[in-house]
């Protein structure tokens, strides 16, 4: 049927009247409450306590046998593929690289629009074209760029409404992670750890996109924690140090942050100091690179901060997912925060203040042994040309890891039995040029043996279980003792999903997607998808049917039950 | 504000997705009729500002070259023109330059038609004027959205300017259907329960259809679930051929021309 042009536009009028402002907006409220809004996934780690955790049940331990693939969707560019997507009311949105946003339907993969970021030539980043999602606030989408924008997209267009610039890109700045949106704040950190860069957080205007408030992760001599980046010791004919090193002190944060209401606290993980490996040439505790810190949400005011590696020369950075956990801790209710940190310990911290409650390995752990009572690790440099363990990609990483109200238990992506030779070498910081200063070994049994394993390979595990192998570890979240272990062949990037029915879902190098008992650690099902998983799945609901996510590589699959 | 019905509705066609016409197509023959005049006064107006330093006011600025003879020494295609104006030639003065899609359009049909070409004959119009009239007057935000005002049910405007030709947008203002990109035809579609939806469509597949409703909402149909799906070919969008003078028109186009997205 072909209207008439002119009744046509009549009748579209009348409806656009009648309907005004009845499409549901995510307005700050449903992000406060995204974790019971089951059907829908609104934060980057499913709510403002990053528990990754989802209250649907459709899919169980008795039935996860019976998931199938629904449907998939293909990027067009390859590379890992690192992205959470956000699914509101059936509308699903993903990034894909270097920097698309793709609005696609949540029931078939059929896509909407696609909104494509043209990119500054200039932009440097050290580990690839990865992002890792967005946030929302009302109808606008926030995503951070490789070249350091951040951009507000109209979630029903793919317009952009604004752009604005968050740093300099060519002096190695990005922003690579899922933006925080905070009531009417978009709050994102800088990448660059490797270039030099001095990090910083900051929380933008969401309507505007002018910034608010800054807080730089590296302090200047004269702020608070200025004095950790100490004085040069008299210069020797074969030392180099900086007597400005916090200027190019790094402290890169790259994966998305936590958020506390009842405290209005938001909480970050600071990533490595600069250069990564010659602690030498920047003497002093060098806050508050692998540190988490709590600001104030309004004005981005330090409250406290806990620094897991003072002066590291490991480049273990502290960019993991801060989760917020109310548990019961020596009788006692307890705001806690729970950390596996790159360096190989779990920690519990009170989120209220601060203070260091449990320290605990859990995996193998030689560059320290015992911490003092406030939380200050007893360091123990291996001698030159030994092993440390973890190695320089850490015990975990950025993998998303989940805590389970229901089972007590916190989930994190492991790497066992893996380690590195680390050596440090003098570098003057120059703009845009990669700042490391390291010559790392990977530890390999087999001295002079060919082919040393990188860390990115393809589908043959070159690596074996002689360098690392990987694992899901269940960890009781308030001592951090082993429950259970999953263990892979491979090491693995993928984040971790927990249900309300006790269903685990976790990916891998090996491409295997798996499904396993989140009480015990059995495997309930697997699909073998082919090509490395590296992001967090998610779970949501459209019309009644739970679907789950997982990316691998250049596909995203969905999975629900067989009908 | 009360706007009058007629003119309420407003411009559904414009798509910023791809170019239609002029912009990065242009044909590849010198015929001065294929460049329409709102194409030509843009690329004079651009040419004034980008490229008079050297080529001079009257096209003969650079020693050898005559820009108005209609030859050019390294282009004799459309074609040929956007690869020497967007790269440059090495080794000589001739830089590259960054247009977009509705830029480049405008500087070839105004090279193409400098020597014949008579400034006094097109007026050009006023962005801010052209504005004023998309608020007011033209009521196009019923339809269309602007950054951030306006509806959604139309093709968004934001950065119009920047994939369109002038030509282009002037002809989507007075014969708007001829204009529509196809992927943005209207459809209607009635669920087996009697439910009817009208949108915008976004994407189609043998088995389903993507629209924006007219409720502004991201809407995803399964064809198999459909009574009727009809999918119309006119735009619903009139023509301002009438309700606006040419002066009107060519401040409009100005105004669009300005929308180069964010």
């Amino acid at each position: 049927m072909i209207m008439k042009p002119f009744k046509a536009a009549l009748t579209l009028l009348v409806v656009i009247a009648a309907t005004c402002g009845a499409h549901a907006q995510v307005g700050s409220d449903r992000l406060v409450n995204a974790a019971k809004e089951a059907r829908n996934w609104l934060i980057y780690s499913g709510g403002y306590f990053s528990n990754r955790h989802s209250s649907l049940t459709q899919i169980t331990p008795a039935n996860a046998k019976n998931l199938e693939l629904k449907w998939m969707y293909q990027a067009a560019v390859a590379g890992a593929w690192q992205t959470t997507p956000l699914v509101v009311d059936g509308v699903m949105y993903l990034t894909q690289r270097p920097n698309d946003v793709v609005a696609l339907d949540a029931k078939t993969g059929r896509v909407f629009w696609i909104y494509r970021h043209t990119l500054d030539p200039t932009q440097i980043v050290c580990c690839g074209a990865n992002n890792r999602g967005l946030a929302i606030l009302g109808d606008t989408l926030y995503m951070g760029t490789l070249d350091a924008h951040l951009v507000a997209i109209d979630s029903r267009t793919g317009r952009a409404l604004w752009n604005t610039k968050v740093a300099e890109s060519k002096g190695g700045y990005s922003v690579t992670h899922a933006p925080l949106v905070v009531k009417d704040k978009v709050i994102v950190g800088v990448g660059g750890g490797e270039y030099g860069i001095r990090g910083f957080i900051a929380a933008f205007d969401a309507r505007s996109g002018r910034e608010v408030w800054r807080f730089y992760t590296i302090p200047a001599p004269n702020e608070p924690g200025g004095d950790s980046w100490k004085a040069c010791p008299p210069k020797t004919a074969d030392s180099f140090c900086d007597p400005e090193a916090w200027k190019h002190g790094g402290g890169s944060v790259w994966v998305t942050g936590s958020y506390d209401p009842g405290l209005n606290l938001t909480y970050w993980g600071v990533g490595n100091a600069g250069p990564d490996w010659n602690n030498e040439q920047r003497p002093g505790d060098n806050l508050y690179t692998d540190s988490v810190v709590a600001l104030d949400a309004d004005t981005g005011r330090l409250k406290w901060h806990y620094q897991f590696t003072p002066h590291d020369r490991y480049d273990y950075d502290s960019v993991q997912v801060p989760v917020l956990a109310d548990i019961t801790w020596r009788g006692a209710p307890l705001k806690a925060m729970v950390w596996a940190n790159r360096n190989g310990n779990f920690y519990v911290l009170d989120r209220e203040t601060g203070k260091f409650l449990v320290g605990k390995p859990f995996v193998k752990v030689n560059w320290m042994d015992t911490f003092d009572e406030r939380g200050r690790p007893n360091q123990t440099p291996q001698p030159a040309g030994q092993p440390t363990w973890p190695g320089n990609q850490g015990g975990t990483n950025w993998y998303s890891p989940s805590y389970s109200p229901h089972t007590g238990l916190f989930y994190v992506s492991a790497w066992e039995g893996y380690a590195t030779i680390f050596g440090g070498t003098a570098v003057e910081y120059q703009e845009g040029r990669n700042f490391g200063g390291g010559v790392n070994r990977s530890y390999v049994p087999v001295p002079g043996a060919p082919a040393t394993p990188g860390i990115r390979r393809g589908p043959i595990n070159n690596w074996t279980e002689a360098a690392a192998t990987g694992a899901v570890l269940a960890l009781d979240a308030g001592t951090g003792e082993l429950k259970w272990k999953f263990p892979m062949t491979d090491v693995t990037d993928s984040g971790i999903l927990t249900t309300a029915s006790d269903v685990l879902f976790t990916g891998g190098r090996e491409g295997y997607f798996q499904a396993l008992d989140a009480r015990t650690g059995s495997l309930l099902w697997k699909a073998s998808l082919g090509a490395q998983i590296v992001s967090g799945p998610i779970t949501y609901e459209v019309d009644g049917k739970q679907y789950v996510t997982a990316i691998s590589g250049l596909s995203l699959c969905v999975f629900g039950l067989r009908e | 504000m009360r706007i009058r019905p007629l003119l309420v509705v407003a411009l559904f066609l414009f798509s910023a997705g791809a170019p239609l016409g002029g912009a990065g197509q242009t044909a590849p023959q010198a015929h001065p009729g294929e460049y329409t005049p709102a194409d030509i006064a843009y690329g004079s107006r651009l040419y004034d500002a980008q490229c008079t330093t050297c080529h001079g006011a009257n096209g003969d600025g650079v020693g050898g070259v005559d820009l108005r003879s209609g030859k050019f020494r390294n282009a004799v295609t459309d074609q040929d023109l956007v690869r020497v104006i967007t790269t440059g030639i090495q080794g000589t003065g001739m830089q590259a330059f960054k247009f977009d899609a509705s830029e480049t359009a405008g500087i070839i049909a105004y090279l193409r038609n400098m020597n014949s070409f008579d400034r006094g004959s097109v007026k050009a119009g006023d962005a801010r004027r052209g504005q004023t009239i998309v608020e007011t007057k033209g009521g196009c935000a019923a339809c269309h959205r602007i950054g951030a005002e306006g509806s959604r049910v139309a093709p968004d405007l934001s950065d119009v300017g920047a994939a369109r030709s002038a030509g282009s947008l002037l002809r989507s203002l007075t014969d708007p259907t001829s204009q529509m990109m196809p992927i943005n035809r209207p459809v209607r579609a009635v669920t087996r329960d009697g439910k009817v939806i009208n949108g915008r469509r976004l994407n189609e597949d043998t088995y389903t259809v993507q629209l924006l409703d007219d409720q502004e909402k991201l809407v995803s149909l399964v064809k198999a679930d459909l009574r009727e799906y009809t999918i119309q070919s006119v735009s619903p969008m009139p023509s301002f051929q009438n309700k606006l003078t040419a002066d009107e028109l060519a401040d409009v186009v100005a105004y669009l021309l300005s929308l180069k997205g964010r």
